[in-house]
């Protein structure tokens, strides 16, 4: 971790709300790790996927799934060191351009399940900028607060697909864990959208 | 039989296959080709096989089949990804062009192509072996039959025998 992510003073929770709140139809990929705990501390919502494994698979999965249902918002939620061990996923939603999905970062700078050691972004990568040559149409950055509004009203009904990148403070919030079962998560996601004879019900 | 790329591509269209996520092998040329002329069709290139298995873990989550396309080096870049695939149960369907068998030109496939059948096995994938082309339309049907209804991992080995050393352009 590193002084200046610590003083970062866009919060990952608050984020992680309004995300949920102003995005009640999205469907929403939650990657592995503290993400998938501030999703799961702003509702433990069916229409969310929390990825308990799979680092480096958040965004190709909700690429899958964006191409799947091009009417419906489909929302990834990862970390700067599980979007950075899927960089080349970046290349590949580029080109498929699902105007449906966003993917947003909270770039934390750290690896935040293993003792905060320093990410790549930590040393100066830039996401966005990884982003914009893999030919994202549109992309968003917010360092403060007064930025964040902006960035949020992007990833809700900007052009996809955006990539949203936020620099949140570096810090471990409480422990909000969703269930274990990826089976029945899968299943769970699948009947909220598909109905119950997607899960062999009815 | 010389069109067994178009017997399984039309074996996936009967199983309502609507996204084919690959990383190019010449075994898969005319399979590449059928998928991407195909407005039906998502046709998803990617930059590695391990986005494979994730790409198609969400097609399933937002109600559509799909096929995964690599030659065996690609296995091995799948095996964390086929551990989420299986922990949640994601119906997944790989077909695998094999390299480092008969007339292999390039010694570096060798162990690679050694490993891919058993690294998918231990991994909880269930292999077929296509050898006979014949077998082709069939075997396809029947391992995407046993993926999308036992939801699991299945994967169908294509002999690089059966491939032909011509197609590797050398």
């Amino acid at each position: 971790m590193t002084d200046r992510a610590n003083s970062f003073e866009i919060r990952r929770r608050e984020v992680a709300q309004r995300l949920l709140d102003d995005n009640p139809d999205a469907l929403v990929i939650a990657g592995l790790g503290a993400t998938v705990w501030d999703l799961t501390a702003a509702g433990d919502r069916h229409s969310t996927f929390p990825l308990w494994g799979a680092m480096g698979g958040a965004a190709a999965m909700g690429l899958g799934l964006a191409l799947a249902q091009p009417e419906k918002r489909v929302i990834v939620v990862t970390g700067d060191g599980e979007q950075l061990m899927g960089l080349g996923a970046l290349a590949t939603v580029a080109v498929q351009r699902p105007a449906n999905l966003a993917i947003v970062v909270f770039d934390n700078e750290s690896y935040g399940e293993t003792g905060m050691q320093a990410t790549h972004t930590a040393a100066g990568v830039d996401l966005a900028g990884v982003a914009r040559a893999a030919g994202f149409p549109t992309i968003v950055s917010a360092n403060t607060n007064a930025e964040l509004d902006d960035a949020l009203q992007t990833v809700s009904s900007g052009k996809g697909p955006v990539f949203a990148w936020l620099k949140v403070r570096a810090e471990a919030s409480p422990f909000a864990l969703p269930p274990k079962d990826g089976a029945w998560l899968k299943d769970r996601f699948r009947r909220h959208l598909l109905g119950p004879a997607a899960v062999g019900e009815g | 039989m010389s069109d067994w790329p178009d017997q399984i591509f039309e074996a996936l269209q009967g199983a309502d296959v609507r996204q084919i996520a690959y990383v190019p092998d010449a075994g898969h040329k005319r399979l590449i080709e059928r998928a991407r002329a195909d407005s039906t069709i998502h046709a998803v290139s990617l930059t590695t096989e391990a986005e494979g298995p994730a790409v198609l873990a969400g097609a399933w989550l937002g109600g559509q089949r799909g096929a995964l396309l690599m030659q065996s080096s690609g296995v091995g870049n799948c095996p964390n990804m086929l551990a989420t695939t299986q922990t949640c149960r994601f119906p997944l369907l790989m077909l695998v062009t094999m390299r480092g068998e008969f007339g292999e030109f390039n010694p570096w496939q060798l162990s690679m192509g050694q490993a891919a059948g058993p690294m998918l096995e231990m991994m909880g994938t269930r292999t077929f072996r296509l050898d006979d082309a014949a077998d082709a339309g069939p075997m396809t049907a029947a391992a995407a039959a046993m993926a999308f209804e036992g939801q699991m991992a299945v994967a169908v080995l294509i002999a690089q025998r059966l491939i032909g050393t011509k197609n590797f352009g050398k």
